[in-house]
């Protein structure tokens, strides 16, 4: 952010953005009161100790091909962070609901404004939450390739708390800045003031964490833009959509980040001629995270995310859908009606005792849906993981455990299950949850691997490096240039 | 909700009495003065089929529960001087009476179960007002709907400032109903919030949080949730000095009620209850003390559930519970008495001079509310005054609250039963008064406050029929040729009108005079309710009843009536 001769900044023209915030005061003096808590914010609660370093980022300019990837060295607090939304579509149509076929909807229905603000502030809690959580991180970062990710996973996240502001302020009157104010207030795993949804308020305490918590939890992220773009107020689509471009970075530096130590892992167990991925001692003293802690990291991160999709069954879903406010993933793709007023979705409950699946009306289990689709798009991400795992040949297969493992929310909250799926009494989880959930000791042998590592073109010993550099980079390109405070 | 199931085929008896060992819902937990009145539903242990208790909300299971609770507290628990109502689950208060379970219920239970639910919350005024049992209301997670009306029913609320802790009476947008546990009547009349931001509160769906909850006063306080523990200690602590209740005495344990059962007659120690299914009409015979009042408080605290008053108004309570939710064919209830006048005078005596025991004075607010309890039940109520009956004082109450009562001159021939007397005592002047706030003599002499002073004159004496019917306690006093012709007559002609008609006529005539909260509640807003609950907009087809939890927005018709 820059300022003008009077020490004041200039938000209408330092703001990149397409929404003409030049010619709407109502929303730049919004803007104005918000800002400077904004960047106290940042200050006190974004990434610790690189605040005024330089740090190869990516900003977003304008929605164009040649804007929206502007590379540059930037000190993390001047970020510009911009308002930017997908092109407006005239003809675009309310896609699914009571509303289809009507002209989508360019500003807020009035029955609708108390749903749409809640969708916008639950989305909106997530973003600053996130860089609460990882703030510690760049202390132990493995190189400077994976700071600089780091930071720009975190200044994209500053930047859709800044769509979802701007979305509160443009069309939520009072109300909505009120709620502005709210989301600077939360602090991830505060007591009096949480953020709003679980796994937000969850620590991510070293790299592993960072790098599950971008593949599992930035993919409900992606899951729930994936289906607000779908919705028939048009702002909100349009602003998701875009910021769709920049999950899909989280979730790479998440998929490459687990995929390198995987790689790191298999390299030196092959190294040092170990064929048995559970002979943990052996490959702990490797310097290395065995495989199967990896795999008690994925447990918990996918268990939590999956809490993020909410009661299988969900009557608030329901609305949403029903309202044309939250569609489905790939909502325009699907062959149906579109209405879902008479259709069935098989939900995998818990009655009379067992694990079973039970025909609920499609309406209500909406929120299933979207985490099957998310199941699925994990999925993906595990088998190419298990790829790497496979070309060293070492005999070993990653897996997500079973929806019913581990649960907080929905059905499976009150049960216990094993990640096959099968029940569990409170004595056997409280005697075996250790098998499957990373315990006291594997954080403490995963902290002690976590020792920066920051000479240019350097890696720590328990990840590989990347096969090819941020916006074409050498290997030793200097990607944060470290301040000494 | 299908109204076409208003009589399902065999309903199960739905049974008012319950004990903190058999509690599904609540948990008690007494620490000296302050007690912990903790709601924790078991989502799976409802009273009927069809729907889940999910987030702390309710159905009449959990309210008879808190009834009991309400109620135990004060006899088994003198020594609790505040009450902290709170919720044992993590992020939910209560999210009020379970919707799929009113959209499953018929009307009628509908009506029963707010009738139930809002006597429950005026006894938990009551024990606040009338014996110094405070209740403070600890919110930590949202309290919607009949949650935040629970909480309104407590002295205090403080509300967790964390974001998510919210209080909202989010019926009319998500319903198309209203708050039907007094809500709307305790934000402005007892909180009094200013109307126009009740209307935003209650047109919001999400409600309020943080300082505007409390800025509105809608809520106390708002406190951190690191705080709470200690604002809940601090205000507890500040309710419990204003108390008068007693320190370091030990409670009466409140024992199961002897109920016996055939199906025609329902036996209790002191109340017989005859069912007449043909005539759709239940007589409550009422049997006066076998003996003499104790000695002293003391010796009453001995009897302790067994002292012939309490006995008896828990009888009559239960009796009368299971009469409206049970038989709710029986559109009349007559009421009868059978013992010695004098000696029912002789415990009004008894606990009039003991009036300062916390016993005797829980005991008498008892009574006053099981005397509310005939007022607000949607029968006939008629009560027949014969030889050998024993309507003195506490008991002319019951004659006093019902519609029609009928007196015999003289007795039959061959009848060897003392002649038809009543009296009045000291209690009938100020003890029990009605929802509105006066007494039924005051309530039934509106016009004429002479009446009530020669009443008051009349204390203590034994008033045969004539005499009866000169005073205006009587509607109407008959000799022994016309009594039972006319008696009879009377009945058929009641039975023979509409049930709805007698219902709301009923009503309306009951309660003369000013308007309270309770009337605002029992009147006012049942009544609009209850219209509401029949309507299209509610219940039809494509009302927001029916289609809550669809997904399907209700379709309204816009018409304005
Ligand atoms: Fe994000
Ligand atoms: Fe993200």
């Amino acid at each position: 952010m820059t300022t003008n001769a009077q020490g004041a900044v200039d938000y209408s023209t330092k703001i990149p953005n397409n929404v003409g915030l030049n010619d709407d005061q109502r929303v730049l003096k919004a803007l104005e009161q918000w800002h400077p808590g904004y960047i106290d914010w940042w200050m006190t609660m974004g990434p610790e100790g690189f605040q005024t370093s330089d740090v190869y980022l990516r900003t977003a300019i304008s929605i164009g091909p040649k804007g929206w990837a502007k590379f540059d060295y930037v000190k993390m607090p001047e970020y510009r962070w911009g308002i930017l939304l997908a092109p407006q579509d005239e003809s675009r149509m309310v896609n699914f609901g009571a509303h289809k076929g009507e002209k989508a909807w360019q500003e807020v229905p009035g029955e609708y404004r108390a749903m749409l603000r809640r969708l916008v502030v639950i989305q909106g809690d997530t973003e600053p939450a996130s860089v609460e959580q990882q703030r510690h991180l760049g202390k132990t970062a493995p190189s400077l390739y994976d700071m600089r990710n780091l930071f720009q996973v975190n200044v994209e996240e500053g930047r859709h708390l800044w769509a979802m502001v701007y979305l509160l302020h443009k069309y939520f009157g009072r109300d909505g800045r009120e709620e502005a104010d709210g989301l600077l207030q939360r602090r991830s795993g505060d007591l009096d003031k949480p953020r709003m949804l679980g796994a937000f308020n969850e620590s991510t305490p070293d790299w592993l964490s960072f790098f599950m918590f971008t593949f599992f939890t930035d993919r409900d992220g992606k899951m729930q833009l994936e289906s607000l773009a779908q919705s028939g107020f048009d702002p909100l689509s349009r602003t998701c959509r875009f910021m769709l471009t920049e999950e899909a970075h989280h979730m790479f530096v998440g998929e490459t980040g687990v995929g390198r130590t995987i790689e790191r892992t298999c390299e030196a167990m092959k190294a040092a001629g170990i064929e048995d991925p559970y002979d943990i001692n052996r490959v702990r003293a490797l310097g290395v995270v065995d495989l199967p802690t990896l795999q008690k990291k994925a447990n918990l991160h996918f268990s939590l995310s999956l809490d993020l999709f909410g009661s299988e069954v969900s009557t608030n879903a329901a609305n949403f859908y029903n309202s044309g406010l939250k569609g489905r993933f790939n909502e325009t793709r699907l062959d149906d009606d579109h209405l879902l007023t008479s259709a069935t979705y098989p939900v995998l409950k818990f009655v009379d005792g067992a694990i079973r699946m039970v025909d609920e009306p499609a309406l209500t289990a909406i929120n299933m849906r979207l985490r099957d689709d998310y199941v699925k798009d994990c999925q993906g991400g595990v088998s190419r993981w298990n790829r790497i795992i496979e070309k060293a040949g070492i005999k070993f297969q990653l897996t997500l455990p079973s929806v019913a493992f581990n649960r907080a929310i929905g059905e499976f909250r009150n049960i216990h299950a094993s990640p096959e799926g099968q029940l569990l009494s409170d004595g056997e989880w409280a005697a075996r949850k250790d098998e499957w959930l990373p315990s006291k000791d594997d954080g403490a042998f995963i902290e002690s691997l976590m020792k920066p590592c920051w000479d240019r073109g350097k890696y720590a010993g328990w990840i590989s490096p990347p096969k090819v550099g941020i916006d074409s980079k050498p290997g030793d390109f200097e990607y944060v240039k470290i301040a000494v405070s | 909700m299908s109204d076409t199931t208003d009589k399902p085929a065999a309903p199960a008896r739905i049974d008012f009495e319950t004990a903190p060992e058999r509690y599904k819902h609540w948990r008690i937990a007494v620490d000296g003065p302050v007690a912990e009145l903790i709601l924790d539903v078991d989502e799976n242990a409802t009273l009927r089929p069809g729907y889940q208790l999910k987030l702390n909300s309710y159905d009449l299971g959990v309210d008879i529960e808190l009834a009991d609770a309400v109620q135990r507290l004060r006899f088994e628990h003198p020594g609790v001087k505040v009450v902290v109502l709170r919720s044992g689950k993590d992020r939910v208060f209560c999210a009020g009476a379970n919707i799929r379970m009113l959209a499953g219920s018929s009307h009628a239970h509908k009506v029963n179960f707010c009738k139930f639910t809002n006597e429950t919350r005026f006894a938990m005024e009551d024990a606040s007002a009338g014996s110094g049992q405070r209740y403070l209301c600890a919110i930590q997670g949202t309290a919607a709907g009949g949650g935040y009306e629970l909480a309104l029913a407590c002295d205090e609320i403080i509300l967790a400032d964390d974001g998510n802790s919210s209080v909202s009476l989010p019926e009319l947008p998500l319903l198309a109903v209203l708050p039907g546990t007094g809500g709307l009547t305790r934000v402005t009349d007892k909180r009094k919030v200013r109307r126009d931001r009740a209307d935003v509160l209650c047109t919001l769906e999400e409600g309020l949080k943080g300082k505007r909850a409390a800025d509105w006063r809608v809520v106390d306080q708002v406190v951190p949730r690191s705080r709470m523990d200690a604002a809940v200690r601090e205000a507890a602590a500040r309710l419990a000095a204003q108390s008068d209740r007693p320190s370091d005495v030990e409670g009466i344990k409140l024992t199961p009620l002897k109920r016996a059962s055939d199906g025609g007659t329902v036996t209790y120690s002191s109340l017989r209850v005859e069912i007449d299914r043909p005539a759709r009409r239940a007589t409550l015979v009422i049997l006066g003390p076998e003996a003499a009042p104790p000695a002293d408080a003391a010796a009453m605290q001995c009897e302790g559930a067994a002292f012939w008053p309490l006995r008896l108004s828990r009888e009559l309570d239960d009796a009368l519970l299971d009469l409206r939710t049970n038989e709710r064919d029986l559109g009349t209830l007559v009421f009868k008495s059978a013992g010695d006048p004098a000696r029912v005078l002789a415990y009004d005596a008894f606990l009039e001079a003991n009036s300062a025991h916390w016993l005797a004075r829980e005991i008498l607010h008892q009574w006053k509310r099981v005397l509310k309890r005939i007022d607000l039940t949607s029968r006939s109520l008629v009560a027949l005054v014969e030889p050998g009956s024993c309507f003195a004082g506490t008991l002319a109450e019951i004659v006093l609250a019902c519609d029609r009562s009928f007196m015999l001159i003289g007795t039959e021939k061959g009848d060897n039963r003392a002649a038809t007397t009543m009296a009045l005592s000291p209690l009938n002047f100020g003890a029990y008064p009605m929802s509105n706030g006066l007494t039924r003599l005051a309530t039934r002499f509106l016009g004429e406050p002479e009446s009530v002073e020669a009443a008051r004159a009349a204390i203590g004496s034994t008033l045969d029929a004539e005499a009866c019917e000169e005073a205006g306690l009587v509607t109407i006093a008959y000799d022994t040729i016309d009594y039972a012709d006319e008696v009879r007559i009377f009945l058929e002609e009641r039975a023979s009108f509409s049930a709805d008609g007698l219902t709301g006529l009923e009503a309306n005539l009951r309660f003369a005079g000013p308007e309270t909260m309770e009337t605002k509640v029992f009147g006012r807003l049942t009544a609009w309710q209850n219209w509401i609950f029949q309507r299209p907009n509610a219940i039809g087809p494509d009302g927001a009843l029916k289609r809550y939890g669809s997904g399907v927005k209700a379709d309204f018709d816009p018409e304005r009536v």
